[in-house]
């Protein structure tokens, strides 16, 4: 009788996360695609971005926690180890609670790669791709495309190096063109393609794209500033692999149009 | 051959001179390929210090597997009085930790990048002979760590940095440090070791402007450095923070530049360089003033220490000492030495070609010094005497240099007594004063102006920048003058 109990509840939690009731969904704002010139260099490099839709925030600890609640494989103690390593929800309490001292609407982090994606795909989005993060990334306030603009450009550098950002509330920074927050100031975002800029992403050695992402590259082809902060970014993502989980690396979602 | 050995005994003495002599020389090892069949023995793990402290020499120890931990921290710390900046460090000092290895040694090199930081970081170490110089194998992310290991081919002293992209902003906040690889046997004993790297800062805000300055790119990418200083801060080797030595000591100083721009001309000013390994490496030259450190080098140099007094190392592209805090202070204890150095042994006047200034034919004598008329054109005209004479030191503001030359503004020493600032102006003065709250020991010069001139500058100076506004008249010069 008991074990029927069970076996019920568990088919009705597996019902449930079919229909996907999942988490709040966050607004998403629509980007107008156009040709897009990677990282750094030559017009022979651009590439074409479809039109698509983006979060408005990044994820939060509150709907993070929501998700897990419904994905108890996405717990903390729960999570299998090659989908994240032993940081993920580092300073959580339990698998139900967030840690001490955690504001619900911070920016969610300490999760992996696959953790994001799963997180999206729940509400039928995926994670952005890099060209696609980067296009909705390179907006002001005003404008579509700053990133020849110095002011906005020094501002990114800075808070690259400006310490525990990721306890800020999402929407605490600024919202840009495309109605999006957070793009720049809060936390480092995963992308569903993250590591295709670096094959290994820790060598000089593999090939000329990559060894132009360090040393030589660096003072070569970089000009400006907007390189110099792109190249912050594309370092993180070469550093990374899809099972860490970092204080500093949260998510949002995306959807094509 | 036996009959040779016996009776060539001579011979053979001059040749085991000449083996020895290599061996302390570390000539054994002179190339790759000899280092490289160095065996370890046994495993030690290293010992790491933060500057301007190295570790313990490595004299007579076999070459070992050393183990280093170094854990890479950014953290905000203090680079000038007021000033506050977002340093990357390694071992959370600027320069980071002093690593120090015997030739032959296999090093086993974990990096840290603690999970608080964040941003990705790695090492190139110059000492390493490699891809990167460990670079590629130390790309490491926030909250991982990273082992990996090399073996000291090439005795000298060799900077390492951080090679991660973009590499210039990296090396700007403080990413870099010395490793020291001595030859065979180590290098010879002196007293006291000391650490000491020179970098260039780029501050949004201009030198001195207070609070969290953020890094600028733009000034880094224009090589427009706002601080140029030793051990990262510009207070890091002055006052209290001063390296000592007793006079008749031998001090080695283990001296780098982490740049990222600037080409250091290290300099200690009353000192010569008995001994420079030029860039760190085996060719010594002597007898030297001044040593060019280039970006991304290094240099030993050894001085004895004969009189007592303040030695200041500077950069001797000297307004980044004066004016972007590239000045440390090695404090000397001990006897005088009269027949090293004197000290003022007598002051007389000067007065060129007799005692009376003399005037060319049909001169009219030099124009009459104008006489202030009133206050403010007392005021004005101290103004001007004050960018002659005083700016240099004092500086513009009369904010002075911190740790080097006192203030005037708001200053309690000056308003405290207006005689005694007269007299300073007069004669001169030496020795150590309080100014609100800091200790100064430097010297001002006695200053050859006019009884109307000292009068007009003092006015200048009170009138200024929130002093007491007292007007000092010649008349009160005079006095004090005369009662000297």
């Amino acid at each position: 009788m008991v074990k029927l109990k069970y076996i019920i509840a568990f088919l009705g939690l597996f019902s449930l996360s079919l229909t996907g009731i999942c988490q709040t969904p966050t607004a998403m704002k629509p980007i107008k695609g156009g040709t897009m010139l990677p990282l750094y260099g030559l017009d022979s490099s651009k590439v074409w971005v479809d039109d698509f839709l983006l979060d408005e925030y990044p994820v939060t600890n509150q709907q993070y926690l929501d998700f897990v609640k419904n994905y108890p494989e996405w717990q903390k103690f729960n999570v299998k180890s090659i989908f994240a390593d032993g940081n993920y929800l580092y300073n959580w309490r339990g698998n139900r609670q967030l840690g001490e001292n955690m504001n619900p609407n911070s920016p969610i982090t300490n999760v992996s790669w696959f953790a994001a994606k799963a997180f999206c795909a729940c509400q039928d989005k995926r994670l952005p791709s890099v060209d696609e993060w980067e296009l909705a990334a390179k907006a002001n306030e005003t404008k579509p495309n700053a990133e020849n603009d110095s002011l906005f450009n020094q501002r990114i550098i800075e808070s690259y190096e400006t310490p525990n950002t990721y306890s800020k509330t999402v929407g605490s920074t600024y919202q840009n063109y495309w109605g999006v927050y957070d793009m720049h100031g809060l936390v480092w975002e995963w992308t569903s393609d993250f590591n295709s800029v670096l094959i290994s992403g820790e060598s000089r050695q593999d090939g000329d794209a990559d060894r132009n992402l360090f040393c030589a590259g660096a003072a070569i082809s970089a000009s400006n500033l907007r390189d110099y902060a792109a190249f912050m970014r594309y370092a993180f993502r070469g550093s990374i692999k899809a099972d860490y989980n970092i204080k500093n690396l949260g998510f949002r979602c995306a959807r094509t149009n | 051959m036996k009959y040779r050995l016996e009776s060539r005994l001579i011979m053979i003495l001059m040749l085991g001179s000449i083996i020895s002599l290599a061996g302390c020389n570390g000539n054994s090892h002179e190339n790759g390929e000899s280092s490289m069949d160095i065996e370890v023995n046994g495993k030690i793990n290293a010992q790491l210090t933060s500057p301007p402290f190295v570790p313990d020499p490595i004299g007579s120890r076999p070459a070992k597997q050393v183990i280093v931990d170094m854990e890479i921290l950014e953290q905000e710390g203090q680079m000038a009085n007021g000033v506050s900046y977002i340093y990357w460090t390694f071992g959370g000092s600027v320069p980071g930790s002093f690593i120090r290895t015997r030739v032959g040694d296999e090093v086993e090199f974990t990096l840290k990048n603690h999970p608080d930081n964040k941003l990705p970081h790695n090492i190139d170490l110059h000492a390493v002979t490699g891809p990167g110089g460990g670079a590629s194998s130390s790309f490491v992310a926030p909250g991982h760590e990273i082992t990996f290991s090399f073996k000291t081919l090439n005795p000298g002293l060799y900077v390492y940095h951080c090679a991660t992209a973009p590499v210039g902003m990296h090396i700007a906040n403080g990413m870099y440090g010395l490793i020291l690889v001595e030859p065979a046997g180590g290098y010879p004993k002196v007293d006291k070791e000391y650490y000491i790297m020179q970098g260039d800062f780029y501050t949004k805000g201009n030198n001195g402007e207070p609070g969290l300055q953020p890094f600028d790119m733009q000034k880094a990418i224009d090589e427009h450095a706002d601080y140029v200083v030793f051990n990262g801060a510009t207070d890091a080797l002055t006052g209290d923070n001063a390296i000592t030595a007793e006079v008749g000591e031998t001090i080695r100083l283990f001296v780098g530049n982490g740049g990222p721009n600037l080409t250091s001309s290290f300099h200690v000013i009353g000192e010569i360089f008995d001994k420079v390994y030029v860039e760190g490496g085996k060719l010594i030259n002597h007898d030297v003033q001044t040593t060019l450190i280039p970006a991304g080098g290094a240099a030993i140099v050894e001085f004895k220490v004969e009189a007592p007094g303040t030695f200041v190392l500077v950069d001797h592209a000297i307004f980044r000492a004066f004016n972007k805090g590239a000045l440390g202070m090695l404090k000397v204890t001990g006897e005088d030495n009269p027949s090293v150095y004197s000290g003022t042994i007598q002051e007389g006047i000067y007065q060129p070609e007799g005692g009376i200034i003399q005037t060319m034919p049909g001169n009219k004598g030099a124009p009459e010094a104008p006489i202030a008329q009133s206050v403010s054109e007392r005021i004005e005209m101290g103004k001007q005497i004050y960018a002659r004479t005083c700016l240099a030191c004092h500086q513009e503001e009369g904010q002075g240099i911190p740790n080097a030359f006192p203030p005037l503004a708001k200053a309690d020493y000056l308003n405290d007594d207006v005689e005694r600032a007269i007299a300073i102006v007069l004669h001169g003065k030496t020795g150590e004063i309080t100014v609100n709250g800091k200790n100064y020991n430097s010297v001002m010069t006695a200053q050859s102006l006019t009884d109307e001139q000292v009068a007009n500058v003092l006015t200048y100076v009170y009138s200024s920048w929130g002093n007491s506004g007292v007007e000092v008249t010649p008349t009160m010069v005079t006095k004090v003058k005369s009662s000297h």
